[in-house]
């Protein structure tokens, strides 16, 4: 067992962990954070996409000891880093205005990965926005209004959902 | 999907870590930014009793200028590698290479070093390290020494890095002012070359009558370690920059080589796209 103490979503946390313990198994069984979901076994989907220290990763592809002394952010605590405890982030509300979903189980990755690619690149172009996403699959929609939203929260789009 | 159990150490020094595998020996392994390790872990094709982080020594971390040379630290992330200034002016194959490896979100957590010590014949960075004439810098119990690119892949995953050593930096002569391009085709977004084609080249003369100076152009995923296009390199100097001229080098660029076949495609397809991708890649290098 290894110790470690990091900050989840604003709370500060510490639990003795396997060192084989990955991120995405420390958040979702330990902190009971399953807003945070698993698409795959080989790291490519980008359903577990969580902030760590202001940058996305795969936290399937993390241990949670590696996180040691970090600050992570969930979908489940992304409202809270613009202010509003318990209103919705823009992208999550572009998401939801553009219908940027189906059966939604993409959605936590796809936002997450939104907000890292808007941070970088406030007015990405289409091909940006693509680009910027390659790393999450999306088995419903066909990416059409997943990209739309992306545009949407940008400023750069109409609703036409 | 989970790996077998370890014991894990996570040393904030380069002593502190070589004598972690110095003590542990085979039965441990490094661990960089987990990119490609932990995929391994997880599917059990390796189980190693302990793992070794390099993630809390801040010194592998960084690029800086070394005079005739710019120096990546090998824990330094894809992400910072790509839009390091220094990187841009100096290799800039190295920034276009990085630019279309993997996605984002593993770009964030990959570093350069853990991308070549793995030596994947399909990874993006071999092909630009062996082209740009990278030297290897390697530590180990007994001291560090310096080993040249052209000896530092030695076959599939297979480095010259020692069991008891670890990768530190690696240090690239700078080709300030050469023009760069890395072709990289694949089939499906964020996943490794079928081929890719790593060309830098520098060209003399006016508009209209610009001649190849020098050419250095590295293939990924044609053999076992990534290699060099040599017969390409040779047939450019002094040719023109034209579409014809490059063509006739270019169709040089599978010579030597030894591609795999797979689901992908096979040998011959394989030559085939190399000669290909040289084309595009020289061309647009030249800026043509
Ligand atoms: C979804 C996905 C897509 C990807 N697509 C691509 C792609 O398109 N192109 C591409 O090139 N790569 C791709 N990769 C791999 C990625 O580039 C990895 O970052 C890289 O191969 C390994 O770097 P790492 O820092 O994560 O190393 P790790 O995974 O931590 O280590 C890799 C190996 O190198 C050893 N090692 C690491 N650092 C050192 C060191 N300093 N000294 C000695 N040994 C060391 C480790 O022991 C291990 O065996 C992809 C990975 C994923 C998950
Ligand atoms: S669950 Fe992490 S990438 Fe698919
Ligand atoms: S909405 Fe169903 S996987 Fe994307």
């Amino acid at each position: 067992m290894t110790r470690i103490s990091l900050t989840v979503d604003g709370a500060s946390v510490s639990d003795d962990v396997e060192p084989r313990l990955l991120l995405v198994q420390y958040l979702r069984e330990r902190l009971g954070k399953t807003g945070t979901v698993i698409g795959c076994d080989t790291s490519n989907c980008g359903a577990c996409t969580v902030h760590l220290d202001g940058t996305s990763v795969k936290s399937c592809n993390v241990l949670a000891v590696q996180a040691d002394g970090a600050e992570v952010t969930t979908i489940e605590g992304l409202a809270r880093t613009v202010g509003g405890d318990d209103g919705l982030h823009p992208v999550q509300e572009a998401f939801r205005e553009c219908h940027g979903l189906q059966c939604g189980f993409c959605t936590p990755g796809m936002i997450m990965q939104s907000v890292d690619l808007l941070k970088n690149n406030p007015k990405p172009t289409e091909e940006e926005i693509r680009l910027g996403l390659e790393g999450n699959l999306c088995r419903c929609t066909g990416y059409h209004n997943i990209v739309k939203a992306v545009q949407h929260a940008s400023g750069q789009a109409e609703v036409t959902a | 999907m989970i790996p077998a159990a370890f014991d894990y150490v996570a040393p904030t020094t380069v002593e502190d870590a070589l004598a972690a595998l110095a003590q542990y020996g085979d039965e441990a392994k490094i661990i960089a930014g987990g990119q490609s390790l932990l995929p391994v872990l997880r599917m059990r094709l390796n189980a190693p009793e302990w793992i070794i982080d390099l993630g809390r020594i801040e010194s592998l971390r960084g690029v800086r200028d070394d005079g005739d040379a710019i120096v990546i630290g090998a824990m330094t992330p894809h992400v910072v590698v790509g839009s390091d200034p220094l990187v841009a002016e100096h290799a800039s194959l190295v920034a276009k290479a990085v630019e279309h490896l993997a996605d984002a979100q593993v770009r964030h957590r990959g570093t350069f070093g853990g991308a070549l010590a793995h030596a994947d014949p399909a990874g993006d960075l071999g092909a630009p390290a062996l082209a740009l004439g990278a030297e290897f810098v390697i530590a180990g119990s007994g001291g560090t020494r310096t080993v040249a690119a052209d000896d530092f892949f030695v076959d599939l995953f297979e480095t010259a890095i020692g069991e008891d050593e670890i990768l530190t930096e690696v240090r690239i002569p700078k080709r300030t002012g050469w023009g760069a391009t890395y072709e990289k085709f694949v089939r499906v977004a964020h996943q490794w070359p079928i081929v890719a084609v790593a060309a830098t080249v520098r060209v003399e003369g006016q508009a209209g009558d610009r001649v190849f100076a020098e050419a250095r152009i590295g293939l990924t995923n044609m053999g076992s370690t990534p290699l060099r296009a040599r017969a390409v390199e040779d047939a450019l100097v002094g040719q023109p920059v034209t579409d014809d001229a490059v063509r006739t080098a270019a169709a040089l660029a599978a010579d030597g080589t030894n591609p795999p076949s797979d689901l992908n495609g096979d040998a011959d397809y394989r030559r085939h796209l190399a000669t290909v991708l040289t084309r595009r890649a020289v061309l647009d290098a030249a800026g043509a």
